[in-house]
């Protein structure tokens, strides 16, 4: 099969980590060959992240480039709108409503953008947006965005549930499972 | 086993399977998890040194005593090492001996761009360069191999999009290594001039060595293609980049070595094709080796000297196609790194910038207090660099700098290379005030311990070095410490420094605000009666704090409460979200 483009894009500190070691779980359990690229250092410090997960019979490039994603999917409504360059023509956002102001807007030397998502839907990418932190606190901490971001991701995936559960037992410590499970249904079901 | 792994921990995994005993390394992305990997393995001696230079020369003693030995760091830490580098090249090796090296093109994390390839020429040592996790394992278990076959300490290079990116390898069992006997032999291992004159024929010889070894090597290879109208050259990821875009289209010449290159191998490939391309990150190395071989790479398809390439830039440059993503028209402002909110390093810097200082800075999260609306930062350059550079500053600038300037370096970065340029103000007498911001750790790599921290890298006890006994050490007779957290005791004792007729140093401590042990207060929040807008608490960059309509906000899920902003505020805006009783 082709290489299929996964883009996870936040704001340094949200999480991006976990998702990316689930979504690489998975996928090299299905028999993929997968890549995910990270960013550490310095941009983690609040800054515009992005890891890329790319799989398919046999990867080359470790990142993914514009116009080449078949999802992003985004922590964070500015971020998505930062990289909509790199999604396919085809391709599908995944994206919770959450705003963080950046430090130019906070300092008040620039603007955050207002309508993000129907504008990105204006210029033609399928977005799905949901209030994935409403929904992580629900399921007990708000630092489960990532996984209800990946349960929603799921609804895109022909992949039976138990591929994902099996994988978030993997990659999640014990103590945290139920959460995340919980997390995970409620990113799904939404 | 099949397992996704990052480039580093396959590193690591190399290590562990080729029987490494000792490993010491100064942390520096995109490089430090080679080394936190690798002391997840209890097999593995491994140590945070504190620098690159004592990493180096440890992981030299230990391959000396008959242990092989591994030291890693970024590719400015190969600078500070270069000295035992180009030395060790002439005194070879007993046990094996690598050396990891990691790149940074685009500068994701770092202050300069420069390729280390450069270094394996200028040392004369054998350099592999792995193009993903898989090879990552294999190089590092055949660069002992080389080490202990050619006798020669080997690189081992890597490059961020290898080091940071997960692919699948398959690892196998260590394998115990019995330690080679420690045998005195004064000709090879004392480097004064008459041993290293006769050493450096070896060296030479061993160059050409291993350049016949590089032309049969697997890991040098050329991969057929259906085209033999082009023919490329290339290694690490840009020979992902080409496969991703080429395919099986054009032959390819993939070097796992990057140093020495193999003659007759390039000379054959460039025959067999008509036109020649090298395809290659930073430094055109290949491609000027290429050329005086006199082999004529196309300088046709312009490739950048600078940044990260990618498949997009590849296709451009070989295709011609250039894939098209949509945009919004709306501007997107920029998210550039900021100190974090409760960072300790944020009311020190913001006492700087209201007392107008001019900054000598250094290398580590505290540089982010160059940016707005801090901006109090004039200087970084390199690890330790700060503190020799106010010395120098003083020493032109007289009593018209002295007043106004400050050097500010953090714990780690002052344990790296701070020290000696401390004992010159000590010594040479500038009358500097120097500000260590201890934050108990090394935080922009991702928290490493060091010498003043107290603990091992696996977070056991360890020695403690006490700055202010040092600092007293090497004569200072005023070594203040203050809160950075405390606004008022931070601009007292900075205006007292200053205005000393000595050289002083001022230690600012607080552990970084996002250690597990760290307490936080509870959120503070704003009484929009009482705020009147004045934007004074915005004068801090902090990124829990923004305008809504006229009036402070807190973000609560930021805010850590180290209350700063509460400092600043004359109207008294700010109240803890703390309940009462």
């Amino acid at each position: 099969m082709e290489t299929k483009n996964i883009m996870i894009v936040g704001v340094g500190g949200q999480g991006s980590l976990l998702a990316s070691k689930l979504l690489g779980h998975l996928l090299m359990e299905q028999g993929h060959d997968v890549k995910v690229s990270e960013v550490h250092g310095m941009s983690q410090r609040g800054g515009s992240v992005v890891t890329y997960v790319r799989y398919g019979d046999k990867v080359n490039s470790p990142v993914i480039d514009k116009g080449e994603a078949d999802y992003i999917v985004s922590f964070e409504l500015l971020e998505a709108a930062r990289w909509l360059s790199y999604l396919k023509p085809d391709g599908q956002i995944v994206t919770s409503t959450q705003q963080i102001d950046p430090m130019p807007v906070i300092t008040g030397a620039a603007r955050y953008p207002e309508n993000l998502v129907e504008k990105m839907r204006a210029a033609g990418a399928k977005v799905d947006a949901l209030d994935c932190l409403k929904l992580a606190e629900e399921a007990g901490s708000s630092k489960a965005v990532n996984i209800v971001l990946m349960g929603r991701l799921s609804h895109y995936f022909d992949l039976p549930d138990e591929a994902w559960q099996k994988s978030l037992e993997a990659m999640v410590p014990p103590k945290f499972l139920e959460l995340n499970k919980k997390a995970f249904q409620l990113g799904k079901k939404a | 086993m099949r397992e996704l792994m990052l480039g580093n921990a396959a590193v690591a995994r190399g290590l562990y399977e080729a029987g490494c005993a000792v490993i010491s390394s100064y942390p520096g992305t995109p490089s430090t998890e080679i080394t936190e990997e690798a002391a997840k393995y209890d097999e593995i001696y491994c140590e945070w040194a504190p620098n690159e230079k004592v990493a180096m020369e440890t992981a030299f003693g230990a391959c000396l005593a008959g242990k092989r030995s591994f030291c890693a760091m970024k590719h400015v830490g190969l600078n500070v090492a270069a000295d035992p580098l180009f030395t060790m090249a002439y005194t070879g090796v007993n046990a094996g001996m690598v050396i990891g090296v990691a790149d940074d093109p685009g500068m994701h994390s770092s202050q300069n761009e420069q390729d280390s390839r450069h270094y394996a020429r200028a040392a004369k040592v054998p350099m592999l360069e792995p193009s993903d996790s898989a090879e990552a394992l294999e190089f590092a278990k055949l660069a002992y191999e080389l080490s202990e076959e050619f006798d020669t300490p080997v690189l081992l290079k890597m490059c961020t999009r290898i080091a940071h990116s997960q692919s699948i390898v398959r690892t196998s069992e260590r394998v115990e290594r019995d330690g080679k006997p420690y045998e005195k032999n004064i000709a090879k291992y004392v480097m004064m001039p008459a041993n290293a004159i006769r050493r450096h024929p070896f060296v030479e010889e061993r160059t050409q060595k291993l350049q016949r070894w590089a032309e049969t090597a697997p890991i040098n290879r050329v991969e057929e293609g259906r085209d033999h109208k082009l023919g490329i050259i290339t290694s690490s990821t840009s020979y992902q980049y080409v496969k991703e875009v080429c395919g099986d289209t054009y032959p390819v010449l993939k070097l796992g070595m990057a140093w020495p290159l193999p003659d007759q191998k390039l000379i054959d490939f460039a025959k067999s094709v008509e036109e020649l391309v090298v395809v290659e990150e930073l430094d055109p190395i290949i491609s000027d080796y290429c050329a005086a071989l006199g082999l004529k790479p196309s300088g046709e398809y312009d490739f950048p000297r600078l940044g990260e390439f990618s498949q997009n830039l590849v296709a451009d440059r070989l295709t011609h196609t250039f894939p098209m993503g949509r945009a919004l028209e709306d501007e997107i402002p920029n998210r550039p790194p900021v100190m974090c909110a409760g960072c300790p390093h944020r009311g020190l810097f913001y006492t700087l910038s209201k007392n107008k200082c001019t900054v000598l800075g250094d290398i580590g999260c505290y540089t982010l207090g160059a940016v707005a609306p801090l901006s109090a930062m004039d200087m970084t350059l390199c690890m330790g660099g700060s503190i020799s550079a106010i010395h120098g500053f003083n020493k032109a600038g007289g009593a018209e700098t002295e007043g106004k300037t400050v050097a500010v370096i953090g714990d780690s970065t002052f344990m790296h290379s701070g020290m000696t340029g401390l004992a010159n103000i000590a010594y040479n007498r500038s009358n500097s005030t120097v500000i260590i911001l201890d934050n108990s750790i090394t935080g922009m790599t991702g928290h490493q311990q060091n010498p003043t921290t107290g603990y091992n890298i696996k977070g056991d006890p360890a020695g403690k070095i006490d700055l202010e006994s040092l600092c007293k050490a090497m004569g200072f007779n005023r070594v203040r410490v203050v809160d950075p957290y405390d606004l008022k005791a931070c601009d007292t004792v900075l205006k007292e420094e200053l205005a000393a007729a000595e050289p002083s140093v001022i230690i600012s401590r607080r552990p970084c605000a996002l250690l597990k042990y760290v307490k936080h207060s509870a959120p503070l929040t704003v009484d929009t009666g009482k705020c009147v807008g004045c934007k004074s608490c915005m004068k801090i960059g902090c990124p829990a704090i923004s305008m809504k309509e006229g009036k402070a906000r807190v973000d609560a899920t930021l805010c850590v409460g180290c209350g700063v902003c509460q400092q600043l505020c004359a109207v008294k805006a700010f109240a803890s979200t703390k309940k009462e009783g």
